[in-house]
């Protein structure tokens, strides 16, 4: 068994998030003993996704068209942009259904400690977009960590003179349904220093 | 079984496996130090282990030499006030990251942690600015490059000193540094014997000259240099001075 196609299997599922050695071992046989009926739809769909999906040109989402739907789609507003940091953050905003316009995935946000730097993200790309776009609203979405907001400060600075469109940011504070007595100091600081 | 509690301001977090972090703290009694967190990425662990916070820790290890792993309790959340002002939470940043970069592992400095403190606590006054520039010269100091700001290196009169040698760190008149005025560091207002106001333009005079002995003294021979917080926290405070000066925006 060592080091045979079982193997490579575990070692392939063991290093997919969420999963451990234990857990792949458990989903690799589950797919072996029942080949017809998980496995192989399984592998169609696996190649099927690695030939057609690709990442959008234009806005970084990950679709099997490129230009994808979200920006193909003429319904949605053209002059409000919505900057996120990966696409599992679109897809969250998404689901929503109450956000109409465009997007922009940075693919991460900065950090010095990973090394990550203004060139590794797609910022160059989204100035660019704002100098054709003709955009009246950014919204920075980015997550509210200390790298998440330094990743928004320095995207504001750039661009500051570019575009004449407003510069927005998700509000934070208290979530739906949140009871003052349960939430963490942080929240409820940033949720007192921003209360309308 | 090795094992101490402290209290610590929390520097840095670098992801470790899926949900863990090696996060780096500055203690009271045990300097900088670092430690295995698990759960780091859980919602309830990713608000503690932001650079600037205040938090409680316990760590264990099995051999004192390993790496050990550390539970954390929030005692203050600093960062989640300073969110929304950038150039305050680049401080943060900057604090932390010289910090992190510049201090041995292990080796106590209660005094830095007290003024790592004490400059946090400072960030909601007007003076905070000038905080950080002392700050960062009484961290100067505990590394042991010390500035001496009393007395002027060229015998001069030392109730007007105005500049800084670049060279010795010493604190040079104005008479006797006329002559070479070009290539001397700026000594700002409220650093002077006769203490001037503390403004904008004084406080970026105090990051360029800490600036200066951070790139030339203390990270002169580390391999990445000077941290990229600390540069651009002097650069987004230029920025914003330069905006301040034309009338477009003020320094909170």
């Amino acid at each position: 068994m060592r080091d045979g196609p079982f193997d490579s299997m575990i070692k392939a599922l063991a290093g997919l998030p969420g999963m451990g050695p234990r857990s792949a071992r458990r989903i690799a046989l589950h797919l072996l003993t029942n080949k017809e009926g998980k496995m192989m739809p399984l592998i169609k769909a696996l190649e099927q996704t690695a030939e057609s999906v690709k990442k959008c040109e234009t806005c970084g989402n990950l679709d099997a068209y490129d230009p994808c739907r979200l920006c193909q789609d003429g319904q949605r507003q053209q002059n409000v942009i919505c900057v996120v940091a990966g696409v599992a953050d679109l897809w969250a905003i998404e689901r929503t259904s109450t956000f109409k316009g465009q997007y922009h995935v940075l693919e991460g946000v900065l950090s010095a400690l990973d090394g990550v730097g203004p060139d590794d993200l797609r910022i160059r790309e989204l100035l660019t977009r704002v100098k054709d776009g003709g955009f009246d609203e950014i919204i920075l979405a980015l997550s509210a960590t200390v790298d998440g907001q330094s990743t928004a400060h320095y995207i504001a600075d750039k661009l500051d003179g570019l575009s004449t469109a407003r510069i927005t940011r998700l509000a934070h504070g208290v979530p739906v349904g949140g009871e003052l007595d349960y939430l963490d100091e942080g929240t409820i600081t940033t949720a007192l220093k921003s209360r309308a | 079984m090795e094992e101490w509690q402290d209290q610590a301001l929390v520097l840095s977090a670098r992801a470790h496996g899926e949900g863990g972090a090696v996060v780096s703290v500055l203690t009271e009694h045990h300097g900088r130090h670092a430690g295995y967190v698990r759960g780091a990425k859980s919602s309830r662990m990713r608000g503690i282990i932001e650079p600037g916070n205040l938090v409680g820790v316990r760590w264990s290890a099995r051999v004192a030499d390993s790496l050990g792993s550390f539970v954390l309790e929030q005692e203050q959340n600093i960062t989640a006030g300073l969110m929304a002002d950038p150039v305050k939470l680049s401080a943060v940043q900057s604090a932390c990251a010289l910090c992190d970069e510049a201090l041995p592992e292990r080796e106590v400095h209660p005094g830095l942690f007290y003024g790592l403190q004490a400059l946090f606590d400072a960030m909601d006054t007007e003076i905070w600015g000038a905080a950080y520039v002392m700050w960062e010269i009484a961290f100067l100091k505990e590394l042991g490059f010390g500035l001496n700001l009393t007395r002027c290196a060229g015998g001069g009169d030392n109730q007007d000193l105005c500049y800084v040698s670049p060279k010795s760190g010493h604190a040079v008149s104005k008479a006797a540094g006329a002559p070479y005025k070009e290539k001397l560091l700026t000594l700002p207002g409220f650093l002077r014997p006769v203490k001037g106001e503390v403004d904008d333009g004084s406080v970026y005079e105090g990051l360029q000259l800490t600036g200066y002995f951070m790139e030339h003294w203390v990270f002169n021979h580390h391999t990445r240099g000077v941290p990229p917080a600390r540069i651009q926290f002097q650069e987004r405070f230029e920025r914003l001075l330069d905006k301040v000066r034309a009338g477009e925006s003020s320094i909170p």
